[in-house]
């Protein structure tokens, strides 16, 4: 008897991990919080479950109970079984076998979890050692091994190095490295590529896809991103608010979803290949004056030993130059490091320039005197992107948003200045109530429209946006970005946004900037660059957005181009792309490429765009 | 590590002369002086003493004299203290002082860490309660309320150790005094520590230590004691210092010649030099402990050490 059954429960095979009625609760002073509600789910050997849904939705909550690392008020009912064993009931040493060995976790912040302290190879040893009972000499050896299979260069030096030391996608491959050290079978990866580029999402989406098939176990792919999903989960669970709404095969999901709510999700999250092209061209007509006139901008900073060593320099914005139209919306675009924020923030003279001139309606903001320049800054806003870091904590949201009237319309009495302030909370969708609030009793999104009623209470010609979204869930991005189309619509203003993610740049701007290590790669009407990019840069960045289609974000992110910028120190010779430009040609080390205007006002610096195919 | 270390011992040297400077001026632009007494010395006798000391000598020529004697390591004579240099006193009273503090921040760490650590773990059970009032009680609790107190109890009640007195250093008599100076440090500590490590264990290297299964002994020992410590590393470089230079009430309540009433004698007594010696000793000491925990804290936080 026993013998039949446990050959018939081999032949039904465990799955790797199996929920039923999960739900997670945190007791708190104000009540019991129910963070997830009744969560049965199944991932299979071989198989990528990806789980999607905004913050809040408890997705990582139910995966921390799996591993029993809530925090200390929270409490896991239900059942969760990896091959058959059950999680909740274990003791705290069994389940010190489990972690890191028949299950690795990857974090969302690969800044913050890695220990500071210790060195990237002590890490992955100490995994290695406690798992695999192997001596010291040993755990090295497969470490190696394990930066080499993660694609990690040089891993004999960064063995030696310490997580500051490493970029961000280096460290996720780290996570990676130390999740996979004593083979599990099971991977769970925490929105593995939230805080990174988009070019280093896609490598890390594509070695995640990668490994599944290679070693067939179980992954969890948490996400809120459909794109990321539909380029590596086989099957699809969407929590909201802790309870899962769909479950399915990620085409079916993807493509005729059947919950209201996963439509909604779709809906928001912005596709390169969408129907409709991006907003026509500049309205301006040929040969009107520029509003604001970059020529030839170039910041350095000074970095290293301050005390008796040299400063080493750092030109994170090299001769910039780039004009803007009134009613225009301009989008910059680059990975981290391109020096978008360090543009923009010397455009409106909050860094000092090294080099090149801002002119602004005529005028050269360098040359004004303080008191000149202050009183134009009503006309040049600003919004940042941490939505919370950006305001004032201890100022109340009708603080916040009416002092610059207090500063600049300061006759203003205090009916009409409440007046402004209800007008403008209504127009970025805020309600009147919201104004007795402080900024933490605020959501993400609420907290950026109070940043953009505070930058748009004036009227500005001018409104910067500086990653304005890029901290915010989909859904919320989509509607941020929907808030700004609107303002600008009403108004005339020229618009500056700068951001990593294409596909959002596409809705709202009419031409498109590429940075790359502070310099201009591409400028372009946004129609001409999406439909035909010219620069081989803007093709990679264009080619690792994610789109949340099945059938073709696989074949995408197969394609994913490896390597990550040059650090801005040191950066190359002649084009300063050249170094992961698949085109490079000799002549691209020698000499730095021309800023060639095409017929069809688009411009771009590659030696090699006429021969591109 | 070295040349970090030399360029930081450098960089001290302008500091102190800033110190220096400003507690000469400080210390003279007070009202009154050495011979001001309530029974006021005839003038001539006065104008005597003064010149002898060189006190009628112009402010700047006095002080580039006393800058030229320490570079020689010359505190210059005391001024009410006949017969005695500033060196002969410091050097008498230091030894003890020092002894007595460094013992007691020895203690203060020994005990106030540890509980710090295990109130963080047990956090808001009932050992986390006990520690952290005792913590808030010991604080709360001055040492001339605590002292008398010991020697009360340990003295005259229990008779295990003597009241007061030090017969050149006896450990029997050093204990309580000791115990009364290190009680308010390893209560601070026991806070700071306990503060500070549920900080790190909330951080996320933290918790993906765990997901790891590296065990909750190594998570604490390998991953999280670090980072935890370095608020403490840094509290204890001024308080060995401060502690180290002596303490008037512990010395007064338990009668050991020390330095600790040096400072506050010097000051009421308008003796300069000794005012002066105490306020170098003090400056030097605070900033050599503070070079010693700023490379304690390299040791501990790669971060640091490449900046």
């Amino acid at each position: 008897m026993p013998s039949i059954r446990a050959s018939a429960e081999a032949a039904a095979a465990p799955a790797v991990l199996s929920l039923s009625g999960l739900t997670v609760t945190f007791d708190t002073p104000r009540g019991r919080i129910t963070a997830a509600r009744d969560v049965t789910l199944a991932v299979e050997r071989g198989e990528c479950l990806g789980v999607v849904g905004e913050s809040g939705a408890g997705k990582s909550q139910v995966f921390l109970a799996v591993l029993g690392l809530l925090a200390a008020n929270g409490r896991a009912q239900g059942s969760a079984r990896f091959l058959g064993t059950e999680l909740l009931k274990l003791a705290p040493a069994a389940l010190d076998r489990v972690r890191g060995a028949g299950i690795g976790m990857v974090f969302q912040d690969p800044m913050t979890s890695l220990t500071p302290h210790l060195t990237v190879g002590g890490q992955i040893a100490e995994v290695i050692r406690r798992h695999r009972g192997v001596g010291r000499a040993a755990a090295h050896a497969a470490a190696l091994t394990l930066l080499e299979r993660v694609q990690v260069s040089d891993p004999e030096r960064r063995m030696q190095q310490y997580p500051h030391e490493l970029s961000g996608g280096l460290r996720q491959r780290v996570m990676i490295a130390i999740a996979l050290s004593s083979e599990p079978q099971l991977l769970i990866a925490d929105e593995p590529t939230t805080s990174l580029d988009v070019t280093v999402q896609a490598q890390i989406l594509a070695l995640l896809a990668e490994l599944k098939r290679e070693r067939a176990m179980g992954m969890v792919l948490i996400t809120h991103d459909l794109g990321a999903v539909a380029g590596v989960a086989d099957r699809v669970a969407v929590l909201r608010e802790g309870c899962i709404v769909e479950t399915g095969p990620v085409a079916a999901v993807l493509k005729t979803p059947r919950d209201p709510y996963t439509r909604t999700l779709l809906r928001d999250t912005p596709r390169l290949d969408a129907d409709g092209a991006p907003p026509g061209a500049a309205a301006a007509p040929p040969g009107s004056p520029a509003a604001l006139r970059l020529t030839d901008l170039t910041v350095r900073f000074n970095v290293g030993r301050g005390w008796f060593g040299p400063h080493a320099r750092l030109t994170a914005v090299s001769a910039v130059s780039l004009e803007l139209y009134a009613g225009e919306s301009l989008g910059v675009v680059g990975e981290s490091g391109a020096g978008k924020s360090t543009l923009v923030r010397a455009a409106l003279q909050l860094l000092r320039p090294a080099a090149g001139r801002v002119v602004w309606m005529g005028q050269a903001l360098a040359d004004l005197p303080q008191g000149v320049l202050r009183a134009l800054r009503r006309d040049l806003q600003i919004i940042f992107q941490d939505p919370l870091g950006s305001l004032d904590p201890r100022m109340t949201v009708g603080e916040i948003v009416g002092e610059p009237l207090r500063v600049h319309a300061p006759h203003l009495d205090r009916a009409a200045r409440a007046a402004q302030l209800a007008a403008v909370l209504r127009r970025v969708g805020l309600t009147a109530e919201l104004a007795s609030r402080y900024p933490h009793e605020l959501s993400g999104g609420q907290c950026q429209r109070v940043g953009i009623a505070r930058a748009t209470i004036l009227k500005p010609r001018l409104l910067i946006c500086d990653e304005p979204v890029s901290a915010l869930d989909v859904p919320t991005q989509q509607q941020i970005v929907t808030l700004l189309a609107h303002l600008k619509r009403e108004s005339d203003m020229c618009l500056l946004f700068v951001s990593h993610n294409l596909a959002l740049v596409r809705q709202l701007c009419e031409r498109v900037l590429v940075l790359y290590l502070g310099r201009m790669m591409e400028l372009a009407p946004a129609h001409s660059l999406y439909t035909r990019p010219r620069h081989p840069y803007t093709r990679e960045l264009l080619a690792a957005v994610p789109i949340p289609d099945p059938d073709i974000q696989p074949a995408r992110l197969a394609r994913a181009r490896p390597g990550e910028p040059p650090s801005p120190l040191s950066p190359p010779s002649g084009c300063v792309y050249r170094t992961r430009c698949p085109h490079a040609a000799p002549v691209c080390a020698e000499r730095i490429p021309e800023w060639e205007e095409l017929p069809d006002t688009r411009r771009v610096a590659c030696h090699r765009w006429r021969e591109l195919p | 590590m070295l040349s970090y270390a030399l360029r930081r011992i450098a960089g001290t040297v302008p500091t102190l002369l800033v110190i220096i400077s400003v507690s000469f001026c400080v210390v003279r632009l007070a009202p009154g002086g050495p011979f001001a007494q309530e029974q006021a010395l005839p003038p001539p006798v006065r104008a005597n003493l003064e010149r002898l000391y060189g006190l009628d000598e112009p402010l700047t020529v006095q002080y580039a004299h006393y800058l030229r004697g320490l570079l020689r390591g010359d505190f210059g004579p005391s001024l009410r203290q006949r017969d005695f240099t500033v060196s002969e006193l410091i050097a008498q009273g230091l030894p003890l002082s020092a002894t007595l503090g460094l013992a007691a921040i020895l203690l203060a760490v020994l005990t106030g860490v540890p509980a710090g650590i295990l109130a963080a773990l047990w956090r808001n059970r009932a050992a986390d309660y006990c520690i952290t009032t005792l913590a808030a009680v010991a604080l709360a609790l001055p040492s001339f309320v605590t002292g008398p107190l010991f020697a009360l109890l340990f003295g005259l009640y229990l008779r295990w150790l003597p009241v007061a007195g030090w017969q050149h250093g006896a450990p029997r008599y050093l204990v309580l005094p000791v115990l009364t100076l290190a009680l308010p440090v390893a209560a601070y500590l026991a806070r700071l520590t306990r503060a500070s490590l549920l900080e790190v264990l909330a951080a996320h290297y933290v918790l993906s230590a765990r997901a790891r299964g590296l065990g909750a002994a190594r998570v604490l020992w390998r991953h999280a004691l670090r980072p935890a410590l370095m608020p403490v590393v840094s509290y204890l470089g001024p308080a060995v210092a401060f502690v180290m230079t002596g303490s008037l009430v512990v010395e007064t309540v338990f009668g050991l010649p020390g330095t600790g009433r040096y400072l506050v004698e010097g000051a009421i007594d308008r003796d300069y030099p000794l005012v002066m010696g105490m306020v170098v000793v003090y400056g030097a000491l605070t900033l050599l402990l503070n070079l010693i925990a700023d490379l304690i804290y390299g040791a501990l936080d790669p971060g640091v050490r490449r900046e």
